[in-house]
């Protein structure tokens, strides 16, 4: 459990996905203007993550890794060149099922999620955190808990920058640094204060 | 619509409409990458040709595709043309690839390489649109040489491992700038390339959504 927890806590604080790996940047800087669209979108990233990380997951051990596919009579079969082909294949079809799920049976959250739910397939996070998966060799329950940790990093990281943005909008800033500029410039910091956490051992 | 001229397609993006600093596309790895300049150089040669190439191809079958699937397929072309260069790099100049790790597969989810797809190659024919990809991926590559070539050489004194500043702990001259090699500096870094660019390029300055009152001072009051 401590095993667990300390995981979670990595991957929300000092792995961050936004702000220690740059994952996800696209759509962080464009969607992060309002603090309740930036917390509708955090919502349906946490959820899509949760889902996609463990199923990869298993897709990874009983079909691409190398000698996986064992239990079908093909123990030389290495298919894990196949990895980023299915990965994004199976992120589009999760979106698309989750996107079809919430019409029929939760329309409030749906309303609410809206044209996010779409842009998800292509948001970094997802796909570099089931990348990471594969790197770092997480079992299933890992991947559930890394899934739900990374996803949940990055839903805290762009509601932090959204709150800012919002009162950003009220100062004075340079001419040339209107708009994009500044707002590198404020994750840079947001960046930097997120370092602090670097120094916690778990 | 007019047919844009080769020129055009190949060098604006460079300059006039940057993906980086302009479109704000595939920001992700051009942060990551650049603390050093040589995986800046194979990543920027990498998604150059990505992007590039998928051009190519969607443009080939633009007609053929129907576009209620469209995502899928320029996924799928996408995809494929990534997992050859991930298996090139891994084949040849592997601790490179260990050094890039899960970034040459986020090509993948490059905001640039799909964008391009959607917004240029399947309107124009298959010439252009390689050259588009191509035009593109100069422009990211430029922002990403930049970064990486101010960040080795300021934050390690170094350009490609190759010691150009001589350092003080080795009886040089030069103290290092740590800071340069941390993450957040490429932010900062950005930041101010666009700053220098909108300073530059007047047109490119977004208006502020909020403008400040000016201030008035009533003498009254003292």
């Amino acid at each position: 459990m401590e095993h667990f927890i300390s995981l979670f806590v990595r991957a929300v604080f000092i792995e961050n996905m936004a702000l220690a790996f740059f994952l996800g940047m696209c759509t962080f800087i464009a969607i992060s203007k309002k603090v309740e669209t930036a917390i509708g979108l955090g919502i349906a990233v946490v959820v899509v993550q949760t889902i996609t990380m463990p199923v990869n997951n298993l897709v990874l051990t009983y079909l691409l890794r190398d000698g996986a596919l064992a239990w079908a009579g093909l123990p030389d079969v290495d298919l894990s060149f196949l990895i980023l082909l299915s990965f994004i294949g199976i992120i589009a079809a999760i979106v698309q099922i989750m996107e079809m799920l919430l019409d029929k049976y939760v329309p409030s959250l749906y309303n609410a999620l809206g044209v996010f739910l779409p842009l998800i397939t292509v948001n970094c996070a997802i796909m570099g955190g089931s990348l990471f998966m594969v790197e770092r060799d997480y079992n299933f329950s890992e991947s559930v808990v890394y899934g739900l940790g990374s996803g949940f990093s990055w839903a805290l990281a762009i509601a932090l920058l959204a709150g800012i943005r919002e009162k950003l909008k009220y100062s004075d800033v340079p001419e040339g640094l209107q708009g994009l500029g500044i707002t590198f410039i404020t994750i840079g910091l947001m960046s930097l204060g997120f370092m602090s956490f670097s120094g916690v051992q778990l | 619509m007019s047919q844009p001229t080769v020129k055009e397609v190949l060098f604006n993006p460079i300059l006039h409409n940057n993906p980086i600093g302009l479109q704000i596309l595939g920001i992700c790895s051009a942060l990551a990458v650049t603390s050093n300049l040589q995986t800046a150089l194979v990543m920027s040669a990498a998604l150059t040709l990505v992007t590039g190439f998928s051009n190519l191809f969607i443009s080939m079958i633009r007609s053929q595709i129907p576009s209620s699937i469209r995502m899928i397929v320029q996924m799928v072309i996408i995809a494929s043309l990534v997992i050859v260069v991930d298996q090139i790099l891994r084949a040849y100049a592997f601790s490179l690839a260990k050094q890039l790790s899960v970034f040459v597969g986020l090509i993948i989810t490059n905001c640039i390489v799909m964008g391009r797809a959607e917004a240029f190659a399947m309107q124009n024919p298959p010439w252009l649109s390689f050259l588009d990809g191509i035009g593109n991926g100069l422009g990211y590559s430029a922002v990403l040489i930049a970064l990486g070539v101010v960040r080795e050489l300021f934050g390690a004194g170094k350009l490609f491992g190759i010691e150009i500043f001589a350092l003080t702990k080795d009886g040089g001259w030069y103290l290092p700038n740590g800071m340069l090699l941390l993450p957040p500096s490429a932010f900062f870094l950005i930041g101010l390339f666009i700053w220098a660019l909108r300073a530059w390029k007047k047109e490119q300055v977004e208006q502020p959504s909020f403008r400040m009152a000016p201030q008035v001072i009533n003498k009254e009051a003292y």
